[in-house]
């Protein structure tokens, strides 16, 4: 994986210091709250409920164990001894103090992290496949481009403050399993006559406003791509609108201006932008795919022994084919029945950490749905790691069902929403877990945010649940039928909504429904689609 | 109609200048005004402005304000560029809402004046234009002073 040079870790020392002067101004009262409120937020700090929240970048989700080590250490020296895994492959600590905001920074510098963007109105952390590097169905492996784009984004001078938040995503399959084109630019590198380039998806998003990105450009040389991004981020910094808050995110620009004329504008930017030397030399890509090449994998036992039903229908869900025929990339489970999807004490998180050493080449990746992966596992040491998972609670054998639970902190620590998201995600984990039709119902995805903005990404749930105010009481609504796969699709609504207890009552209906309808080999998303809203909403309100 | 001089900053306004030529002695024009005024050599950008409108005129022009209204509208990063990519050499000058913390973001875009609306802590700004030794993009600063990114020095292109 990457390893910061001496500029690089330059960058993060200089960030840090810059960080530690504004906290220091603003608390001698040269810098009014409103003042340091962007700068704060552009480090990662944004203030909660109850306290200052931190969110610290994993840069495209990929973590060594000495990183994964200090994120558990953090934990324990600033927080209550966890943390919370996001939806774009971050961590976020809840419980900070403003002052040691600047020491937790420096304490992550010393293992090449930083809380770099990670909110605030400028380009934030890249995402990519969390089995990037090794997925049999990969074109290449896609962290390079978003490395490129990492250092590319970082402290950019023209594009610090602009309309909103801007995400960017990088894949190289043809399957999608990192929301892709819900990002302000998803980026797709594919192979067309013997040449790499890049596909670019401008204008998805999910949020009130919910949109799927246009395709902008089929292929972009992979030479030009810092000069192509550039162009998509200008026009967007100079014609977004700035009026609204709510209408700023660039998906408004490319839907009010309509894709093509979008495409134009950028086109035209491309153009001269190309004349201004904007591109890093080419050998700086090369450079950075170093960093990049296969661990020694050996050839090994393609199989195991699955005589413990526990540990086969771990291995089952849990495991992803590996580009090597001898190893398998393992899913950690942070769903545990009945827990806070998407947390994981100090504790396990040095245990992940010491088993990624073990295990997967010193490796670890994070899941946009909050779990974490060993990408590179030998088939024959499953037993053993999976003995080792099982004994610290993070075995849990559901990836991709059910109880796989996307949720956003919901009311229980943010201050922009209308309804808890957690307990409504730990009760439908134990009510199906508890009649045992979690292993039936297959790949369900069910995401749960706790209000409009649509952090725990409702509209692309397979089920939905959005958490609304009605009348100053917590209410649910449903709805079915969304995906950020390669099928990628919005989520409609059922119809009115339900309380805590009825929203779960309704999730039970519309999956029995899926269990008496379905054809052979069918998922919930496939026979919904066949069938059309109505008959869920029969079973539902009828 | 606005005549030249009604408007805009001083050069008293003016806090740090990067510059060795004797500033403009008046006024700006509006960006509107300026397409009709064939001799007016100061203009003020606002953020709506279309910064390229000004291209054709750019060998008349001695001085450019960029008003920030509010320091969150980052608008005038790319005017300021777009006339640095097209060749203005004149000055080019960050007005109203500029704090210590934007002072390198808009140093790399090629602002070399700054007027801003309430006067700096000089220590601190000092320090500010100084954020940045190294630079990952290329911007308005690489390309005028041929400062190098680090991408470039990493593969022994510039120093």
């Amino acid at each position: 994986m990457y390893a910061y040079d001496q500029y690089d870790q330059q960058m993060v020392d200089a960030r840090v210091a810059e960080f530690r002067d504004q906290a220091r101004r603003r608390l001698e009262g040269k810098l009014t709250e409103d003042q340091f409120k962007p700068l704060r937020l552009m480090n990662g700090l944004y203030l909660q409920l109850h306290a200052y929240m931190l969110r610290v970048a994993i840069p495209y989700g990929t973590l060594n164990s000495r990183q994964m080590t200090m994120l558990g250490d953090i934990a324990d020296r600033y927080d209550r001894g966890y943390g919370h895994f996001t939806t774009r492959q971050n961590i976020q600590y809840n419980w900070i103090k403003l002052e040691d905001a600047a020491d937790i920074l420096a304490d992550l510098a010393t293992v090449e992290m930083h809380a770099t963007q990670t909110s605030g109105n400028c380009i934030r952390n890249i995402s990519s496949d969390h089995f990037a590097g090794a997925a049999h169905d990969e074109v290449v492996d896609p962290r390079p481009y978003a490395e490129l784009l990492r250092q590319w984004s970082s402290f950019h001078p023209e594009f610090s403050y602009l309309p909103r938040k801007f995400k960017i995503c990088v894949i190289a399959s043809e399957k999608d399993r990192a929301a892709m084109r819900l990002h302000d630019i998803g980026i797709r590198i594919i192979e067309r006559d013997g040449e790499l380039g890049a596909q670019f998806f401008v204008g998805g998003g999910m949020g009130r406003t919910p949109m799927i990105a246009p395709m902008v450009r089929d292929f972009v040389a992979l030479d030009q791509l810092v000069t192509y991004a550039e162009a998509c981020l200008r026009v967007y910094n100079r014609y977004g609108r700035r009026d609204n808050k709510y209408k700023a995110r660039i998906k408004i620009l490319v839907h009010e201006l309509g894709a093509e004329e979008y495409t134009r504008q950028v086109e035209e930017e491309f153009a001269h932008l190309l004349e201004q030397g904007v591109e890093p030399p080419f050998a700086e890509l090369e450079r950075i795919r170093t960093f990049f090449t296969d661990p020694p994998f050996e050839d090994d036992a393609k199989s195991v022994e699955r005589s413990d039903p526990d540990f086969a229908v771990w291995v089952d869900r849990n495991t992803h084919r590996h580009k090597h025929d001898a190893y398998v990339s393992a899913v950690i489970s942070l769903k545990p029945v009945g827990g806070i999807p998407g947390d994981a004490t100090g504790e396990q998180m040095r245990l992940m950490a010491r088993l990624a050493k073990q295990y997967s080449f010193d490796e670890i990746r994070v899941m946009h749905t909050q779990n974490v992966v060993l990408p590179h596992v030998r088939i024959a040491d499953l037993p053993a790691l999976w003995a080792e998972l099982h004994e610290a609670g993070l075995g849990a054998p559901n990836m991709d069902t059910i109880e796989d639970i996307i949720a956003c902190p919901g009311l229980d620590y943010c201050s922009l929403a209308n309804a808890r998201s957690i307990p409504l995600a730990q009760r439908i984990s134990e009510r199906f877990d508890k009649s045992g039709k979690t292993g039936k119902l297959g790949e369900l995805k069910l995401k749960i945010s706790g209000c409009i903005n649509a952090c725990g990404h409702h509209h692309a749930g397979h089920i939905g649940i959005l958490g609304v105010d009605k009348k100053g009481k917590e209410n649910y609504q449903l709805s079915l039928g969304g995906s950020e796969a390669e099928d990628v699709s919005l989520a409609k609504i059922t119809g009115p909504g339900f309380d805590e207890d009825g929203v779960i009552e309704a999730v039970e209906k519309v999956t029995d429904l899926y269990l008496a309808q379905r054809t052979e080999g069918e998922r919930f998303i496939d026979t919904y689609r066949r069938l059309g809203m109505e008959p869920f909403k029969e079973a539902l309100y009828g | 109609m606005v005549e030249a001089g009604d408007f805009g900053t001083s050069p008293d306004d003016v806090q740090f200048r990067f510059r060795d030529d004797e500033p403009v002695d008046h006024g700006t024009v509006t960006v509107d005004s300026a397409l009709e005024q064939t001799n007016a050599n100061a203009v003020r950008i606002e953020p709506g402005d279309d910064a390229r409108l000004l291209l054709p005129f750019l060998d008349r022009l001695a001085l450019v304000e960029i008003n920030f209204p509010a320091f969150t509208d980052g608008r005038g990063y790319s005017a300021a560029r777009i006339l640095r990519e097209a060749g203005y050499a004149g000055e080019l000058r960050a007005v109203g809402d500029v704090l210590i913390d934007q002072l390198s973001h808009m140093r790399r875009c090629g602002f070399d004046s700054f007027a801003p609306d309430k006067r700096l802590d000089e220590e601190d700004a000092k320090r500010a234009f100084a954020t940045w030794e190294k630079v990952y993009q290329h911007a308005a600063d690489t390309a005028l002073t041929g400062r190098a990114t680090i991408a470039q020095r990493r593969h022994g292109e510039g120093a």
